[in-house]
């Protein structure tokens, strides 16, 4: 049943999942704005590239840039006007975006319109999938550990603070926005070069929901758990195939044990570094004595009357 | 000495109420200068007036000469609204941040989910100046770390970062919960480790809204201490509101009354203790209840 190219075939779209729900978790989980219009940058990445591999016969690796470059343009431009609304406005005027984009290629004719656009070249193999990957996953691993990273993370933490401390807001939301835009354009392009065949109807509402629920079930603030949720929720509808329609209620139970169980997510604001670090901590015998010590003093503590610290 | 901050004559109305109304003070260079009153007295929007966070309804700001805050040029009306979006363009929040002024806030707003080390860190950001593109490149790799000129501008950035933020918490008596998140350091720590986080901007002024609240008496005690170090040590302007009658008439070196948003006194602590209005203002008298509300309508600067 499991033949390799099916395997294969899996492996590539949680390749471009992960690359999209990487780009979704920097504006998510680092700088706290929720976008359901991720679907357009995927659609504008998408039919940018195409049009530059079938039209201008352009190579595939500079046609993906490109198609993350314009999505990335785009995500500039929406951004100037909507990222001054707070909160739950600037999601609904991404949502707005994303339906926007959807319904005008649905009237472009010249990139095909409702019908689609077929015969894309299958240039997305799993190694060229799985480096960009491992680029697009060091890339934002060390933005997030550089200042420009830090200072995302503040405003997600306490934006009037951030303000207060001299953070340009509006122009770190750009920052995230269009990384994380220029990330689902490329998610998009490499999609569209590997199921050879686009249409607007794919980039749908739907598709940026399924994205942002990969994000939270990941985890909000880590890399490690975007890639892990994308992997498990790409993963799970396949395994789940031979249930036939049961198998999006599994898909939903999943996505509700886990917000359940942990509400931060699988791995929210764990990295993959940090448990390397706790297991060399066990290993040594460091998180045993740092235990005995907190321990030790919380006894202290309790032995003096009256030390009101206010803890919460 | 040269002024630091002058208020003149500074109005904020929210709607038909009065927030502040017509103040006017200057602090001058290294000095301690508080801003006491009873609550809802104004104190905190004059900080939201002088970062930015409020705009002025009337009157005008200047923080080294250079004016930083002016009123609102434009009426109301739907033209008026488009001009003010489009062609007003008053200093934000950040860039008062950037000029050299920082504050810490009377309702703690630290990083909660981040740790001591990284609060400040992430406050020490204008130490550093290298590119968003520069940071998505590899830096971990010894090789190109020596080779590629934008990784060793990063590097050696960051390490000065990690440098001052040591310096900083080991000032402040922070380094040993460095690794601690700031939403569990006890309630005294997280008041220091904001002013922590506004000194890492190297400011030349800074505003503490009540850092002695919720504190004990020999914590309030070495506050004050730190406060008179830092502002000797950092060569720097301090503008402090406060309740705590003890540290405020301990530290300050003159001292502003706001009452009902209107200027009540202004002098030195002596001068203002003695001041009859504003025993009246703090405590009351019986007999004068009823004249209460005409007192406070009056409200002219009065210089004991």
């Amino acid at each position: 049943m499991f033949s390799w190219f099916y395997i294969e075939g899996i492996l590539i779209l949680v390749g471009i999942n992960v690359m999209i729900v990487l780009g979704l978790s920097l504006l998510t989980g680092f700088t706290g704005l929720f976008s359901f219009g991720h679907a357009g940058f995927m659609a504008i990445g998408a039919y940018v590239a195409v049009t530059c591999t079938m039209q201008l016969d352009v190579p595939f690796y500079l046609a993906i840039l490109i198609g993350g470059i314009a999505a990335m343009i785009a995500s500039l431009f929406i951004g100037y006007f909507t990222l001054n609304l707070k909160g739950d406005y600037f999601c609904i005027a991404t949502l707005g975006f994303g339906e926007a984009i959807r319904l005008i290629l649905d009237n472009m004719t010249i990139v095909g319109g409702a019908r689609g656009l077929p015969g894309i070249p299958l240039d997305t193999t799993l190694v060229n999938v799985i480096v960009i990957d491992i680029i697009g996953i060091m890339a934002m691993a060390y933005l997030i550990k550089s200042r420009h990273g830090r200072n995302m993370i503040a405003i997600r933490e306490e934006e009037l603070a951030s303000q207060a401390i001299g953070i340009n807001v509006f122009r770190y939301k750009m920052e995230s926005l269009a990384i994380s835009a220029l990330y689902a354009g490329i998610g998009g392009a490499l999609w569209a070069h590997y199921v050879g065949f686009i249409q607007p109807l794919m980039f749908q509402l739907t598709k940026s929901t399924e994205m942002t629920i990969m994000v939270i079930f990941g985890g909000l603030g880590s890399i490690t758990g975007s890639v892990v949720g994308a992997f498990i929720l790409t993963f799970l509808p396949e395994l789940l195939r031979e249930l036939a329609n049961w198998r999006l209620v599994f898909y939903g139970a999943a996505v509700i044990a886990i917000m359940i169980a942990r509400p931060q997510g699988m791995l929210g604001g764990i990295e993959i570094t940090d448990m390397f670090r706790w297991i060399k901590r066990t290993v040594t015998g460091e998180n045993r004595r740092a235990k005995a010590a907190a321990e030790a003093d919380k006894e202290a503590k309790t032995e003096l009357p009256g030390e009101g610290g206010g803890e919460s | 000495m040269t002024d630091v901050l002058k208020l003149e004559q500074v109005t904020k109305r929210f709607g038909g109420l009065t927030a502040v109304g017509d103040v006017t003070f200057t602090i001058k260079e290294g000095e301690i200068f508080g801003l006491i009153g009873p609550n809802g007295a104004g104190k905190t929007t004059i900080f939201n007036l002088i970062t930015a966070v409020y705009t002025l309804t009337e009157g005008k700001i200047s923080f080294y000469g250079e004016q930083i805050a002016e009123a609102d040029p434009y009426g109301p009306g739907f033209v008026n609204g488009i001009k003010r979006r489009f062609a007003w363009k008053p200093l934000k929040p950040f860039q008062i941040a950037e000029k050299g002024i920082t504050r810490t806030f009377q309702n703690i707003r630290l990083f909660k989910k981040l740790t001591t080390f990284e609060n400040v860190l992430t406050a020490c950001h204008r130490s550093a100046n290298y590119s968003l593109f520069e940071s998505i490149l590899p830096r971990r790799i010894p090789i190109i770390n020596y080779v590629l000129p934008w990784s060793k501008t990063l590097w050696r950035e960051e390490t000065e970062l990690r440098k001052k933020t040591e310096e900083l918490l080991k000032l402040m008596g922070l380094w040993d919960y460095r690794d601690m998140v700031a939403a569990n350091l006890p309630y005294g720590l997280q008041r220091k480790l904001e002013i922590a986080r506004a000194l890492a901007l190297d400011p030349k002024l800074l505003l503490l809204d009540e850092p002695a609240a919720g504190m004990n008496p020999e914590e309030t005690l070495a506050l004050m201490d730190l406060i008179r170090r830092i502002r000797d040590d950092f060569g720097l302007t301090v503008l402090i509101i406060e309740h705590h009658m003890d540290l405020i008439m301990g530290l300050c070196d003159k001292i502003f009354v706001l009452n009902f948003g209107k200027a009540l006194a202004e002098g030195t602590p002596a001068q203002v203790q003695n001041n009859p209005k504003v025993v009246e203002a703090y405590l009351g008298s019986a007999e004068e209840e009823a004249k209460d509300g005409e007192e406070a309508g009056e409200g002219d600067a009065a210089d004991a």
